[in-house]
């Protein structure tokens, strides 16, 4: 059977200009050996900070950019010389997204991007109704678009993809700046979107762990153009972490880096809640987590509650990167 | 109607859709209905596109009449004050759409749709079109009203031809524009302004263009707008227009462009979708 998308060694690099933090004018390296396969009927994730390559390599697989090597084939069609073919078979929807036309309304819009496919008027109209009906935008479908909220304007960015009913669907961060309840839409419809009919694939970019986890089949993981590690969530989280988690909650601490120092302690995360103090603590292993009860006690620090946890796709992108995923962020270029 | 779907065998869509020639038309359809449907949506370009290119049109009128010029100059002025909509429309909604389309993420739908980027753009240059015919006219009918000019045209359908093949000529230099405009400069609107003041005076829009002189006027019909104006000048006034070229020629001239300018208008689109996928700048927003 064809893979939806595989891709081997898959380079991508950017001209730069001379500039302050790149006084040489370097080329940009955004990919960097890209080797992926993904079945068909498969929700791929993929997990990475800002400037990771997440973005990249969605626009070389839906033939926005070329590879600087490396190839990549989308239904088995090269990106490269079969790029009208590849177009014929997907569809992308990125987050933020602000395409069309403030005047049209929302179905008038639907309508124009579904003739770019050719879908009879009849049939899209129907269609774009049904989809409108299933993300619950059905009541706004003679609104004009310059009206529509953000969450709405996703919703309907979504439905656009869906018309023309893509074999491979691309979705570059679609619940960014979304609220939760429009965020927990669009993830709902989506997981049913892709079974609700053989053969359907979709590959998601997200910076959002729990969206991966909660969506995705496999996820990859991807930093500074590469990906470190790629595999179903459980399994990743099983095999990627080592090591024992536990959360426990103090009175109001200042901070508690020191704990770091201790022994089995190998990353201590804090941050204040409602007149308390949580602390993440990764440890080498559960014995360790006597020697954290010890020392706080001897800093009279009284513990709220303590709770051992399971290891989160969150805590594999810490052991893999070294650094939490917004703090990745921070330090992306932009 | 039949329709196809794509790809039979390998594309598992129950969506039908169309392939070839009948998508292409579907696509530029499509397109077009922002452009037509936004001149009822928003009629502002009552104001905008119609009673301000009046005011101009009206101080030339003046100047003419100060000057007791000839009665069909004020025809003159009117038809190039009719003129400068199609001039805008091809500056300010072709030239520089694509920058527009840029900003706000549609270009990278459109390079990604499977229709292709060309009914996409035949839709933007149609819808331009209509709604800039309405305002045209709206121009031509309230001028020549105010004015009690009225129109002799001593040959219709060689009227309608060359007003046709000027038009296919102008909207080809506007897909051209919009490549160009992308791949010059990141302000489109500083492109637009410099095209368009210099075009008023140098395609004779409120004056004979062999005003120019005759070496000077030849170079400015570059511009498919410099010999339409004169060859439908010629047939709305023929016994007291100073030509440019017969109109036999200028016809000849017309069709020239418009063959040049869909060639060009390709080959930079080509140019322009080629550099975009190897720059990752041109059409992408980051």
């Amino acid at each position: 059977m064809t893979l939806a998308i595989e891709t081997q060694d898959l380079v991508r690099t950017y001209r730069s200009k001379r500039m302050p933090g790149n006084p040489q004018g370097a080329a940009v390296v955004a990919l960097d050996g890209i080797t992926l396969d993904v079945p068909r009927e498969e929700f791929f994730g993929l997990l990475g900070p800002n400037g990771a390559g997440k973005t990249t390599l969605i626009k070389v697989l839906v033939t926005l950019l070329l590879p600087s090597a490396g190839r990549a084939k989308v239904s088995g069609l090269d990106v490269v010389t079969q790029a009208q073919q590849v177009r014929e078979r997907i569809s992308m929807v990125s987050g933020g997204e602000h395409s069309g036309y403030g005047l049209l309304t929302v179905r008038e819009q639907l309508w124009m991007f579904s003739q770019f496919y050719g879908i009879p008027t009849k049939i899209a109209l129907a269609r774009i109704d049904e989809l409108l009906k299933v993300v619950g935008l059905f009541e706004e479908r003679n609104r004009r678009v310059s009206a529509l909220s953000t969450g709405m304007r996703q919703k309907m960015n979504l439905v656009r993809g869906l018309v023309p009913d893509p074999e491979i669907l691309f979705l570059d961060e679609p619940t960014v700046g979304l609220d939760v309840g429009a965020a927990r839409d669009v993830r709902a419809y989506i997981k049913e979107w892709i079974r609700g009919k053989p053969g359907r694939t979709i590959l998601l970019t997200t910076h959002y762990m729990h969206e991966a986890e909660e969506l995705c089949d496999r996820v990859a993981i991807i930093h500074k153009g590469r990906i470190i590690a790629a595999d179903a969530p459980e399994a990743l989280k099983r095999s990627g972490t080592g090591g024992s988690y536990f959360v426990l909650t103090t009175e109001p601490m200042d901070g508690a880096v020191w704990l770091s120092s201790l022994a089995g302690v190998q990353r201590v995360d804090t941050r204040a809640l409602d007149g308390r103090t949580e602390i993440k603590l990764q440890l080498a292993d559960d014995g360790a987590i006597a020697g954290v009860v010890k020392a706080l006690a001897d800093h009279d620090r009284r513990i709220l509650s303590l709770q051992k946890e399971e290891p989160s796709l969150e805590d594999v992108f810490v052991r893999l990167v070294g650094q939490r995923i917004e703090e990745a962020d921070q330090g992306s270029p932009r | 109607m039949t329709t196809t779907s794509v790809a039979p065998g390998l594309h598992s869509t129950e969506v039908p859709r169309a392939g070839g020639l009948r998508r292409a038309l579907r696509a530029t359809l499509g397109r077009s209905y922002p452009r037509i449907i936004g001149a009822n949506r928003d009629r502002s370009w009552l104001f905008y596109d119609t009673v301000l290119p009046l005011l101009g049109t009206i101080a030339f009128v003046y100047v003419y009449k100060a000057l007791g010029a000839p009665e069909q100059f004020i025809g003159y002025v009117i038809m190039g004050g009719a003129t400068t909509a199609f001039w805008m429309n091809v500056l300010w909604a072709m030239g520089a759409q694509f920058y527009w389309d840029k900003q706000g993420g549609n270009l990278e739908l459109y390079m990604v749709v499977p229709c292709g980027i060309v009914p996409i753009l035949l839709g933007m240059s149609f819808g331009g079109f209509v709604g800039t015919m309405v305002r045209a006219v709206a121009i031509v009918l309230i001028g020549s009203l105010m004015f009690g000019v009225s129109y002799n045209i001593t040959n219709l359908p060689l009227f309608v031809l060359i007003f046709g093949v000027a038009m296919v000529a102008l909207y080809g230099l506007g897909v051209t524009f919009a490549s160009l405009f992308l791949l010059w400069g990141r302000e489109a609107w500083h492109m637009a302004e410099l095209f368009m003041e210099p075009v008023f005076l140098a395609s004779g829009f409120y004056f004979p263009v062999r005003a120019l002189g005759f070496w000077a006027a030849m170079g400015t019909s570059i511009i498919p707008l410099t010999l339409a104006l004169d060859a439908l000048r010629q047939l709305l006034f023929p016994k007291t227009h100073p030509a440019l070229l017969p109109v036999s020629w200028e016809v000849g001239g017309l069709v020239f462009l418009a063959v040049f300018f869909i060639v060009l208008a390709r080959f930079m689109l080509k140019r322009m979708e080629f550099l975009a996928r190897r720059e990752g700048r041109l059409s992408l927003r980051f």
